[in-house]
């Protein structure tokens, strides 16, 4: 039977296609690490002090950095958040803690399809709603721009770490003679905390990177951070322009910048990981 | 048995004894009146109780808002565009701000042109890395391997163009193109001067963009798959190839569906990677090598420097069919994927 032709066909097909799944596998990694590895590599060399306490020089001129535009992601993604956690974590107790089959149906598909805009998209809207009354870019505009992407995100991570917290917690608290909400502060909230921050740290890793919506809404600013009604640069931004710039000085700065990106979010994603590893022990 | 008294879950023995022996005061009247007072007391606790479900509904209430109000500003804004070109918007190859006449056909078929370049080389290689990792792996590889998988998603979108711009547009030039121009340039497919940047560049970074939630979305509906469809297929005397392709795949079809049409979203609303390597240019052609642009190119490339009502409302029509067609895809993508499992959110 071993020797049956139509048996060793079939054994040979098999081994074909588990190879080239496998392979499949392999070139999805492959990718990974050409990129990362190439950015990394590529980026570090470029890294250097003035590159991190200089302001950008004016295309042409050697040197400079990107102190302006690293401290306008940190002020875009702490405003970023500071308008998005709110309404996310909200949603995600509403979802969690006190909403209907059906009123939870509309809110998560809601937050599913939010999701699902392209950022693109989002940036018209904050320039539609920000900039164009204001008459003016500014880095509020970014913010609201970067928050509407986190919300979704924060939402039903929310949400899904929440309902793991296990509903003899609740009715203990209960049983104390604790109303319902400060049951949910008190005992579901701090229950559900590590998955709250990893869903935090992930979306705060979406956002920093983000450079779409930041076109036009933060627009750049080669002077440094203005005030929120200003216009505000930031490094994904500067990336971007920097790729596209005929000077090769500007280019290498580029690849520095994406270096930093790639650390942060390289960071966020193993801690995250490392983080809801723990919890599964 | 002695039958006890709800009272002594209250009180001690002796109080009871105590409160049993003033006639004046009932047992039951008591416990009416201890829940009363335990109610008056915690006024605050109540009011609490009223109020933050109200409120986490609110902040709920305000995400559809957000969702909703998306849809009527754009409506609102691409108002100049739509009453200046009506239909003949979607139909027209124009793009000239000097005159004002604009049309969407030729970054609508970018934007379809790329997305589907994208899928085609997505699609086998996310199915395949979906299964090894499902269902080929040893238990020991399958986590981090997905880790690195869906670590090429957080890649933010600048710095998988800046690659590409750099990396991959150099390489595809040649020796891709110049390749497929020798072997194949008798198709219109792969006709013209190899630029390096184009629909080809854009479809392969797509591919590359996409793949890490399509492998993640379809490996999830593969281990939703009961195992005892697995063993039935082994008992059958199946080899494990076999399994694989008559239990597994039928049984999540819809899932895999699903999986790849939310690759296809992401596609079509990709914007930073996708502008770095299109090369821009506003025109109908059947070149892969062609440089072109898509819908979200478009905008990122000239929204901040547009001026003019029919020229900002074009642009924000160009945002507008993007919002629609991405939210017809998502929709069919949930509710596909819903199906049969539940799936979370693509958290990076």
């Amino acid at each position: 039977m071993i020797s049956d032709p139509s048996y060793l066909r079939r054994r040979w097909i098999n081994r074909i296609m588990v190879s080239l799944s496998t392979l499949a596998a392999a070139i999805a990694i492959a990718l990974l690490i050409l990129i990362l590895g190439y950015t990394l590599f590529h980026g570090i060399a470029f890294i250097n002090l003035d590159f991190l306490t200089q302001a950008a020089k004016p295309a042409g001129e050697a040197g400079g950095g990107m102190r302006n535009e690293i401290i306008g992601t940190l002020i875009l993604v702490a405003l970023g958040s500071l308008l998005a956690l709110p309404i996310g974590l909200m949603t995600g107790i509403f979802l969690s803690e006190f909403g209907n089959p059906r009123i939870n149906a509309v809110v998560r598909f809601g937050a599913d399809i939010l999701a699902g805009v392209p950022s693109i998209v989002i940036g018209v809207f904050a320039y539609a709603i920000v900039v164009k009354p204001m008459h003016g870019y500014s880095a509020f505009s970014a913010g609201v721009a970067l928050a509407i992407i986190m919300i979704p995100v924060v939402a039903r991570t929310a949400e899904e770490s929440m309902k793991l917290v296990p509903g003899s917690l609740r009715e203990a608290a209960l049983a104390l003679g604790i109303t319902r909400w400060r049951s949910v502060i008190g005992v579901v909230i701090p229950g559900a905390m590590t998955g709250i921050v990893t869903g935090i740290m992930l979306a705060v890793a979406r956002i920093a990177g983000e450079t779409a919506p930041l076109i036009f809404t933060a627009l750049g600013n080669a002077f440094g951070f203005d005030g929120l009604d200003k216009p505000i640069s930031a490094l994904p931004l500067q990336i971007y322009r920097y790729a596209l710039s005929a000077y090769p000085d500007q280019n290498q700065q580029a690849w520095a910048g994406a270096f930093l990106l790639i650390v942060l979010v390289l960071v966020i994603s193993v801690l995250v990981r490392w983080i809801s590893g723990r919890r599964k022990e | 048995m002695e039958w006890r008294d709800p009272l002594h879950i209250l009180r001690s023995e002796k109080e009871v004894h105590i409160l049993r022996s003033d006639k004046t005061c009932k047992p039951t009247d008591l416990r009416e009146n201890q829940i009363r007072s335990a109610n008056t007391m915690s006024f605050s606790g109540r009011l609490g109780d009223r109020i933050f479900p109200r409120l986490t509904l609110i902040f709920a209430a305000l995400l559809l808002a957000i969702l909703a109000g998306i849809i009527v500003i754009l409506f609102l804004d691409a108002m100049p565009a739509i009453k200046q070109f009506g239909l003949s918007f979607f139909g027209s190859t124009d793009w000239d701000p000097v005159n004002e006449r604009f049309g969407a056909l030729p970054a609508i078929y970018g934007t379809l042109l790329s997305s589907f370049i994208g899928l085609i080389i997505a699609i086998p290689l996310s199915i395949g890395a979906a299964i090894f990792l499902s269902e080929l792996a040893p238990a020991w590889i399958r986590s981090p391997a997905s880790f690195l998988v869906e670590l090429l998603a957080a890649i933010p979108s600048v710095i998988i163009g800046l690659w590409g711009l750099f990396i991959l547009v150099p390489f595809i030039r040649n020796p891709v193109e110049s390749w497929l121009g020798d072997k194949l340039g008798f198709l219109s497919l792969f006709q013209g001067p190899p630029f390096g940047v184009g629909f080809l560049a854009a479809g392969i970074i797509l591919a590359i963009m996409i793949t890490p939630i399509i492998t993640a979305v379809s490996r999830d509906a593969m281990k939703a798959v009961p195992d005892t469809q697995r063993e039935a297929m082994y008992a059958l005397g199946a080899t494990r190839w076999e399994m694989i392709s008559r239990a597994v795949l039928p049984y999540c079809r819809s899932g895999l569906i699903g999986a790849v049409i939310l690759g296809l979203a992401r596609a079509l609303g990709e914007t930073m990677a996708v502008t770095m390597v299109i090369g821009n240019s506003y025109k109908l052609t059947a070149s892969l090598f062609s440089p072109g642009t898509t819908i979200a190119s478009k905008i990122a490339s000239e929204f901040s420097e547009a001026s003019g009502e029919i020229f900002i409302g074009s642009l924000v029509e160009l945002a507008l069919v993007l919002f629609v067609i991405t939210l017809l895809v998502n929709i069919v993508a949930r509710l596909l994927v819903w199906r049969l499992t539940t799936v979370k959110v693509e958290g990076i």
